[in-house]
């Protein structure tokens, strides 16, 4: 059932000659852990602005097509409202935190929303387990470590229990063993509650694990779709310039040199257990 | 040349972020600093610019004590580019940021203008020249940040995740571009979290963890050591996690990049007929 479903919309920001975004037409489905990339500029920022209405609504500007999110029509219905459907994870959680305590950061939207203190409570110390964090409850947000602030952004977000996360590049200030962490919180919010994911993500070696689908943006067009598999052995993804991981780009070298494994791998999991079958058997 | 004798450092929090860093960064060479998020790696890269004074222990600059040399003037030797380019950026537009500095360090009129097209043209910004900074994306910025810095052609440079927000290809184009920097004498630092980054450009590495360097040596003997590199919260390259896996075949395990991998399972294959 798609969740978010857009037909030929183009966006053009106030004052801006040409549109960011042109005639995307794009169908996600609920449950669906897509990632969205592709060159610095192509678009992928104004287009997670329409899922929660951003675009049009707060910056203005000139939208054109249809963009149907969790049943609503964005052109129809304010921020807040689609806000309760769509929850934004930026890059740099330090511009997303701003409470003294942990809980405080994450009760924040719900306290707007006006919900019982009961229920608030219960709703807290759920998102804090959910993301990992439940001891952190009582620290300020600011005296802890990137990882830690960005599992506390995932929850303030997850309390208000969204169907869509939009997650725009939740790790790039992590350490590897950190950003590990991040995605596993992610995947489990997609495979255990059926939230739908969209990760923005220029390094697709970390998330290509967890993900059914990657688009492509382009110079404000959707370039392409498919799995990571389909898009990984793509020539015109390599093209446009989507950083194949080295897992998948092992496998290239090696069939250039006349060594096929069986199928194309994405992970380092599959291009070992390849490798290991193919030379356990000769 | 950078030295760093037994450097310890305090926050006035009390925070002790550096416990007893000894480390030499010669002249010309290309350095990547690794390790867990607080581990102390871009408290020491501060000191070598002497935006932080050691606690105790010293850093020489060219054979100079920090403690006496005004920030101002290591600038023009050690170039640093902050990780978070709106920490650095506040000019009205890419040209006047460039400017500013040159004009600082006492250049004048054509020397400037020479100066600022090199810089524009080499980091890919040259259509933004009239552009307020804040209008360009994470990526963009941070180039208008690298660009001011390298128009003073300081020796050394100094980079705090510069591959953060930046695309495949603009990634690309910034390592041929440190390795161009690198070959020109100047000597490189990066700190960064990106391994497959690292693995591409092959630099010396050092790991930290909680104020301290755990180890110091070429890339692919470095982040080719499990242990190691988990005690840095760092994974291994992804080259690197296959031929782990492969361990028992007999195959090396310190191999971090793509083409090299090919050679030695081509080897192996043809050695097995």
């Amino acid at each position: 059932m798609a969740i978010i479903e857009t037909k030929d919309l183009t966006y053009t920001y106030p004052g801006a000659t040409t549109p960011s975004i042109q005639d995307v037409s794009v169908t996600i489905n609920k449950g669906d852990f897509v990632i969205l990339t592709g060159p610095s500029g192509c678009g992928k920022t104004t287009l997670c602005r329409t899922f929660n209405g951003l675009v049009p609504h707060f910056y203005n500007g000139t939208l054109e097509g249809e963009i149907t999110v969790s049943g609503l029509k964005v052109a129809d219905h304010k921020i807040h409202e689609l806000a309760r459907h769509v929850g934004l994870v930026f890059q740099n959680p330090e511009n997303q935190l701003f409470a003294l305590s942990v809980e405080k950061d994450v009760a924040f939207g719900l306290e707007n929303s006006a919900m019982p203190r009961d229920e608030m409570r219960k709703r807290v110390d759920w998102a804090l387990q959910m993301a990992g964090i439940s001891e952190l409850s009582e620290r300020p947000p600011h005296e802890l470590s990137g990882g830690q602030q960005q599992r506390v952004a995932i929850a303030s977000v997850l309390s208000m229990q969204p169907d869509i996360m939009v997650l725009d590049e939740p790790t790039s200030f992590l350490d590897p063993v950190g950003a590990e962490k991040i995605f596993k919180v992610i995947n489990e919010l997609n495979k255990k509650l059926g939230i739908t994911i969209i990760l923005v993500e220029h390094r697709l070696d970390l998330a290509a694990k967890y993900a059914n689908k990657v688009i492509v943006m382009n110079e404000g067009t959707v370039a392409l779709t498919g799995t990571p598999r389909e898009i990984f052995t793509s020539e015109k993804a390599r093209l446009i310039g989507v950083g194949i991981p080295k897992a998948t780009k092992l496998y290239q070298h090696l069939k250039r040199q006349g060594v096929t494994l069986k199928t194309v791998p994405v992970t380092t999991e599959e291009t070992a257990n390849l490798l290991l079958e193919m030379l356990n058997h000769d | 040349m950078i030295e760093v004798k037994d450097l310890h450092f305090s926050y006035p929090t009390g925070l002790e972020a550096l416990k007893g860093i000894n480390l030499t960064v010669e002249d010309g060479e290309f350095l990547a600093i690794m390790g867990q998020n607080g581990a102390g790696k871009t408290t020491l890269v501060k000191h070598f610019n002497g935006l932080l004074k050691p606690t105790t222990g010293e850093v020489l600059v060219n054979g100079t004590s920090t403690q006496q040399i005004s920030v101002a003037k290591l600038a023009r030797n050690v170039g640093f580019v902050f990780q978070n380019p709106d920490h650095q950026l506040f000019s009205e537009s890419v040209e006047d940021e460039i400017v500013f500095a040159l004009k600082n360090f006492g250049f004048e009129g054509e020397t400037i203008k020479k100066q600022v097209d090199w810089a524009l043209n080499l980091l890919d910004i040259e259509q933004y020249r009239k552009t307020s900074p804040f209008m360009l994306s994470g990526g963009e910025r941070k180039r208008v940040a690298l660009a001011s810095i390298l128009a003073w052609d300081p020796q050394v440079i100094v980079m705090d995740e510069p591959t953060i927000g930046q695309d495949h290809q603009q990634k690309e184009k910034l390592q041929q571009f440190i390795i161009q920097l690198n070959a020109q004498k100047k000597t490189v630092v990066v700190v960064t979290h990106d391994v497959e980054f690292v693995a591409e450009c092959n630099p010396h590495v050092i790991l930290m963890s909680q104020g301290k360097i755990l180890v110091s040596g070429k890339a692919e003997k470095v982040l080719t050591n499990p242990q190691l590199v988990a005690q840095a919260s760092i994974v291994p390259p992804q080259i690197t996690q296959i031929f782990l896996r492969l361990a028992d075949l007999g195959l090396p395990t310190d191999v971090i990049d793509v083409h090299e991998a090919t050679k030695i399972l081509l080897e192996h294959l043809r050695r097995r007929k």
